[in-house]
């Protein structure tokens, strides 16, 4: 018994050393941009973007392959961290200006048949077999794929409500335009 | 001498692991579309396949066996393929960032390559020495890349040709590699003891 636990013990921490020193020796100089990028994207490899993954996506905008905008459950947020991360200033009337939004399973018509959750890339939809589905919608992205192969139509995307993170003052035309009106 | 090459040849040939004892079929199938990348993929198997053959050979006798231990064989086998696996992983990734993209999610894969752990469990369960484990693993890696390569340049041709519709993709590919593995029985006849 104690011979069975000193004995894996050592081993493990024999082998997590020598891999420890052999990735320092081994360690390849990525482009530390790209890691930051990965950190702000999503992570939920989706490939709405075109890119397999987080990783090529983060890679493609770290070489100026593509632009910060190109990353649809990202939204607007994402977008305006990655300009203040490169120091790009980005013309935001040309991104569309979509609220975030998740999914949002409709439980009169869900069926069950778990094709949705199958699909979710982040494990936000919740249920069983023949059992109503939920979306969690902390966990939820935005990627639409769940939408795609619902055979009930079930799924519909919302708009998330509004939090402290990414609320905006209104436009200042809006309050023109009201004004406008008064007079 | 002899007795040591045709342990190697009877290894990599007559009891090829992938089509005589049918271990490592993931990546046989898997990683087999084209013939560069099965045989990087076959490069970094024989690296691991011969490492972990090693490496388990000493834990088995100098540490398993003298501690009576025996029931954590497959468990301390596990831990040291990862290790190697987490080590390839990272020496491909410094020598070659092509071939590390191409083998993509098959590299840390091989971990769970049956053909690994069953090739350091056979090596015990047949009762070699060291350096007729080392001849074990490395014939069975030099098998395994082997038929890898040939099945590759058969799919190769196999995406060229006119295959019916019924059996284009993956049957026909389960068709070719049961006729491979009738091929390679032909070899049965070459080892006579």
């Amino acid at each position: 018994m104690l011979a069975a636990i000193t004995s894996l013990t050592i081993l493990g921490i024999a082998l997590g050393y020598l891999l420890g020193l052999a990735s320092r020796y081994l360690k390849v100089e990525g482009n530390p941009l790209q890691a930051e990028i990965e950190e702000l994207l999503p992570g939920s490899q989706c490939g709405q973007c075109g890119y397999p993954g987080c990783t090529a996506a983060a890679d493609a905008i770290a070489n100026s392959q593509a632009e910060i905008t190109i990353c649809p459950p990202g939204g607007l947020a994402l977008v305006e961290k990655l300009a203040s991360k490169l120091g790009v200033s980005i013309d935001l009337s040309s991104v569309e200006d979509k609220a975030p939004m998740v999914a949002f399973v409709n439980e009169a018509l869900c069926i069950g048949c778990t094709k949705c959750f199958k699909q979710c890339p982040t494990d936000a939809l919740a249920g069983g077999p023949k059992q109503i589905h939920t979306v969690i919608s902390d966990a939820c992205t935005g990627c639409e794929k769940c939408v795609d192969i619902c055979p009930t139509e079930c799924v519909a995307m919302r708009p998330v409500p509004i939090t402290l993170q990414d609320w905006h003052w209104p436009k200042p035309d809006a309050v023109v335009v009201t004004q406008v009106s008064v007079v | 001498m002899t007795e040591y090459l045709l342990l190697l040849l009877g290894t990599a040939l007559v009891n090829n692991v992938v089509l005589v004892k049918f271990l490592g079929l993931c990546p046989f199938m898997g990683v087999s579309n084209k013939v560069d990348s099965a045989l990087g993929m076959g490069l970094a198997t024989t690296f691991v396949l011969t490492l972990a053959a090693v490496a388990s050979w000493l834990l088995e006798f100098y540490v398993l066996q003298p501690l009576n231990l025996g029931f954590l064989r497959i468990l301390t086998f596990i831990l040291v393929i990862a290790a190697v696996v987490q080590f390839t992983e990272m020496a491909v990734k410094k020598v070659s960032p092509a071939l590390y993209q191409v083998l993509g999610i098959f590299l840390p894969l091989i971990t769970t390559n049956c053909a690994v752990l069953g090739v350091a469990l056979l090596n015990v369960q047949q009762h070699h020495g060291f350096v007729e484990s080392v001849l074990y693993g490395f014939g069975s890696a030099v098998g395994f890349t082997l038929v890898l390569l040939i099945f590759s340049g058969l799919r190769e041709r196999l995406a060229l040709s006119d295959v019916p519709k019924a059996f284009a993709g993956a049957p026909i590919g389960f068709i070719v590699a049961g006729l491979l593995s009738l091929a390679f029985m032909g070899f049965s006849g070459l080892v006579t003891s």
